[in-house]
C-alpha cells in the first residue's frame, strides 16, 4: 500500500460504510513506533488526546487473547475507560485489537499496520464499527444528513450547552 | 466499583441507545411525564421507565418530586464531557500524534547515543 511520505499530517478516509482509516507518517523506525503503541511505559506519555486529559491507568497484556485497559482522567476529575483485547500481535508490523467504551457502546475492531521506508514509518489504523451510524457518530459526519435525527438534535443541544 | 466512578463511560452507555437519545431530545424541549415520554414510542410505560432509570443513573435526567406527575427534566451537565469525546475522533488523533512525533524523538535520543539505558 502506497501512502504519502509527509510527516506531521494525519489523514482520514472512509473506505467503506463502517470504517475509518487514520494514516500518519512518523520519523522513527517501526520497531520504536510499535513499542510506543504497545508498551505501558510509553503509551500514557502520548496517547491522551486533547489537552487536559491524562491516562492514570494503562494495562497491556500483549498477546493474542490478552486484554488492555486505559483509564482516562480529565482535569475536572471525570473519567472514562477504554478497553478491549488483542486478536493479532505481530511486532513490529501488525496489531489487531478490539476496543469498547462501555458495555452498551459498540465495540470496534482496530487494525494497525506499520510499514517502514527510508527510516520513516507509516502508521495505518483501520477502525471498523459494527454499524455505519456508529462510525458516523464517531467521525461527526452524516448526523446533519438526518441519518439519526435524535442524535443530531442531541448534537445541537450539546453545542448550546458547551 | 469502577463503573460508578466512571461517569463519562456511564454517560456514553446511556447515550448508546437510540430510544434514550430520543428521550433526551424530547426533554431538551421541556419537562415531561413518563406518559408523555412514552407517547412517541411503541413502548409500554415500564419499558420507558427502565430507559429513564439508566438516564437517571448517568445523571442525565432528574426526577421532579413536587408535582404528582413527577416530571422528568434534562440535566445536560454530563453531556459537556461527552461533547469533548463523541465526535472528537479527529481531535483525539491529531493531538495524540502531535505528541507522538515529539515523544518518538525523545525515546530514540535516549536509546541511541551510547546505547546506554537505565
Amino acid at each position: 500500500m502506497i501512502s504519502g511520505t509527509r510527516t506531521g499530517v494525519t489523514t482520514y478516509a472512509t473506505p467503506s460504510d463502517r470504517e475509518i482509516v487514520v494514516t500518519r507518517v512518523v520519523d522513527a523506525p517501526r520497531r520504536v513506533v510499535f513499542e510506543a503503541f504497545t508498551n505501558p511505559k510509553h503509551v500514557p506519555n502520548w496517547l491522551t488526546g486533547p489537552e487536559g486529559w491524562t491516562m492514570p491507568v494503562c494495562e497491556i497484556d500483549l498477546r493474542p487473547g490478552g486484554t488492555w485497559r486505559y483509564v482516562y482522567r480529565k482535569d475536572d476529575g471525570s473519567e472514562m475507560t477504554m478497553q478491549g483485547s488483542y486478536r493479532e500481535v505481530v511486532p513490529p508490523a501488525r496489531l489487531v485489537s478490539t476496543e469498547s467504551w462501555g458495555p452498551e457502546w459498540p465495540e470496534t475492531v482496530n487494525t494497525m499496520v506499520l510499514t517502514e521506508a527510508g527510516g520513516l514509518t507509516t502508521i495505518t489504523i483501520t477502525v471498523s464499527y459494527p454499524t455505519r451510524a456508529a462510525r458516523d457518530a464517531a467521525l461527526e459526519t452524516g448526523m446533519k444528513d438526518g441519518m439519526d435525527q435524535s442524535f443530531a438534535r442531541l448534537d445541537t443541544l450539546m453545542e448550546t450547552v458547551v | 466499583m469502577r463503573a460508578a466512578s466512571d461517569t463519562l463511560s456511564a454517560t456514553f452507555s446511556a447515550l448508546a441507545d437510540p430510544t434514550r437519545r430520543a428521550i433526551l431530545s424530547r426533554l431538551a424541549e421541556g419537562a415531561a411525564s413518563v406518559k408523555e415520554l412514552s407517547a412517541p414510542f411503541e413502548m409500554s410505560g415500564p419499558a420507558v421507565s427502565k430507559h429513564l432509570r439508566v438516564l437517571e443513573r448517568a445523571g442525565l435526567v432528574q426526577r421532579g418530586r413536587e408535582a404528582q406527575w413527577r416530571p422528568r427534566t434534562l440535566d445536560a451537565a454530563p453531556l459537556k464531557a461527552v461533547a469533548e469525546w463523541a465526535g472528537e475522533f479527529r481531535r483525539f488523533w491529531d493531538a495524540s500524534y502531535a505528541r507522538l512525533d515529539v515523544y518518538l524523538q525523545q525515546i530514540q535520543a535516549e536509546e541511541n547515543p551510547d546505547d546506554q539505558r537505565n
